[in-house]
């Protein structure tokens, strides 16, 4: 092993965290306030998910991160690389043999099962921040459950716009109590929230931890006449053909050339090994071969 | 008849500095009473709590709520206190941008009271927003518009709408007309007073401006270093004074 604690972080500071995250997780979408730690990369990078990922890892784990859906990132790579080098963990790129995966602005395309943790990355916690300034505004609306202010948000995304424009971090309401900000996820990934794995929300810089447990009813906020939707590119992955991930969008020349492709790097690649080939894919060279 | 807003023995002190001592009245539906006195007086604090941004030191606030009759505000749960205030209680600011959300349009501002308390149907909030921005003189291509692109008196009737939009009994208002030009000052006291008998509002208005009392209020009550000298109907108080603090501020008033 190496000098550093398991993990980087005191077992004091785990502790900590770990009460936070009970906390979070028997009053599903409170944020909890924690005590977030100068962690060894600036704020933005994913600090708040790192602790919270520090405070549940164990020696047995086996560690993914994703950053945008795929692992082969900066952010991914290096926060990655830290877990192996301050906890020796194993570390897998693969979806299903992850048992905690630290992911910033995706839910994988794979359903998670009810052994595996997912932990966000998560920029602002309080979704009303933009709408309420004040602090001590948001947290008595939290309390007295006075969410109108919500749907003035999307009100005005309507009447400048025609529809919700809202496309990450789409406002939901956990098991009919707390509306929460689910990190910028897009809202594509926001009917898998409901799912079997633990889902914990770590925010550094403002201080927050908030959790879903398994199987919690989430909903999206939306109007009668105008439903929730989720949306994603009107394409097919053109590496993998698959119509049913969320897709990024690329610029391939100055002609305006482009294609989409998963996001999801696992995803795609378990798809194109499995023989699928979108509309610019080459076969994977296990079929070539 | 029960009254609306039942007041009795008020106080709130600053430290040992008074606010407002020894303040009493019934309000009935349908009535409009107002405040007057100089600055510091302790119009604006009695005011705040009777509105509940204020915690009274002593003395009850009851109003007439619709399902358990008279409540007492001031000791009523917050929940409860801060339902009232989205429903049957609004507040008129003196400064429109203290009522209003200026980062978001005229329509979210009056559709806001209408989501706070469960409207979840964006086509019946924007009809019932544009119709209110017509009965306060706003004209319906202005409604995606922010308050920042409208004049004073326009952020004021705004304010107006916002918070009438779903039908309360009583409104308090705060210096209505302060700061706004002589003109605008008519045409908005004119709105507030067809909107008041329309819907037969009673209304508690804090002002020092005799001549929006003369317009609008029924009763009036003058304050002077935190308690009230003298009561009675407006036209009465004002052609008659019979305290001197009362004679000295009818005197004031500019003869034009």
């Amino acid at each position: 092993m190496t000098d550093y604690n398991f993990a980087y972080l005191d077992e004091q500071t785990k502790r900590m965290i770990r009460r936070a995250i009970l906390k979070g997780l028997a009053i599903p979408g409170y944020q909890v306030p924690f005590a977030s730690r100068e962690m060894p990369m600036p704020y933005g990078w994913g600090t708040g998910g790192v602790q919270v990922s520090a405070a549940v890892l164990t020696p047995e784990d086996t560690f993914k991160v994703i950053d945008q859906g795929a692992d082969d990132t900066t952010n991914a790579v290096s926060i990655r690389r830290f877990f192996e080098k301050t906890a020796g963990v194993a570390v897998t790129e693969a979806t299903t043999e992850a048992s905690v995966i630290q992911t910033r602005h995706r839910i994988p395309e794979q359903s998670l099962r009810d052994d595996q943790i997912l932990v966000y990355q998560v920029p602002i916690p309080e979704p009303l921040r933009f709408l309420e300034p004040s602090e001590v505004e948001t947290r008595k609306m939290h309390s007295l459950e006075e969410y109108g202010l919500m749907h003035v948000k999307l009100y005005e995304d309507i009447s400048q716009h025609g529809a919700i424009a809202t496309s990450y971090a789409y406002p939901v309401k956990v098991e009919g109590r707390y509306v929460m900000d689910p990190s910028p996820i897009p809202k594509f990934d926001n009917p898998k929230l409901e799912m079997a794995g633990i889902q914990l929300f770590g925010a550094g810089r403002e201080q927050r931890i908030y959790a879903i447990p398994p199987y919690t009813q989430v909903v999206s906020l939306d109007f009668e006449d105008y439903p929730f939707e989720a949306s994603k590119a009107d394409c097919a992955c053109d590496l993998c053909g698959a119509t049913d991930s969320y897709l990024d969008e690329l610029i391939v020349d100055d002609e305006g050339g482009r294609m989409f492709m998963c996001s999801d790097t696992d995803y795609c690649a378990n798809r194109r090994a499995a023989g699928h080939v979108g509309a610019q894919g080459v076969p994977a060279q296990g079929d070539a071969a | 008849m029960t009254p609306l807003l039942q007041v009795t023995d008020i106080a709130k002190f600053y430290g040992h500095r008074i606010g407002c001592k020894d303040v009493s009245f019934d309000l009935y539906p349908g009535e409009v009473m107002g405040i007057v006195g100089e600055s510091g007086s302790g119009k604006s604090t009695l005011l705040n709590c009777l509105a509940g941004h204020l915690t009274p030191d002593q003395g009850q606030v009851n109003f007439d709520t619709r399902t358990d009759g008279l409540r007492d505000t001031v000791t009523m749960s917050e929940p409860e206190r801060r339902m009232l205030s989205r429903t049957d209680w609004a507040f008129v600011h003196q400064h429109a941008r203290d009522g209003l959300r200026m980062n978001v349009s005229a329509g979210g501002n009056v559709g806001e009271r209408l989501m706070a308390v469960g409207a979840r149907h964006y086509g019946d909030i924007r009809d019932s927003a544009t119709d209110w921005l017509g009965r306060v003189e706003i004209s319906a291509d202005r409604v995606d518009d922010r308050p920042t692109a409208f004049s004073g008196g326009m952020q004021q009737r705004l304010q107006i709408a916002r918070n009438l939009v779903t039908g309360p009994r009583l409104v308090f208002m705060d210096e209505p007309t302060g700061g706004l030009d002589v003109s605008v000052q008519a045409r908005l006291l004119d709105l507030l007073r067809g909107l008041v008998r329309e819907m037969n509002l009673s209304a508690i208005i804090v002002t020092h401006d005799l001549a929006v009392v003369r317009l609008l209020a029924d009763r009036l009550m003058v304050m002077k270093d935190g308690h009230v000298v003298e009561t009675g109907l407006t036209d009465q108080v004002l052609d008659d004074p019979q305290h001197g603090y009362t004679q000295l501020l009818v005197s004031s008033v500019l003869q034009v």
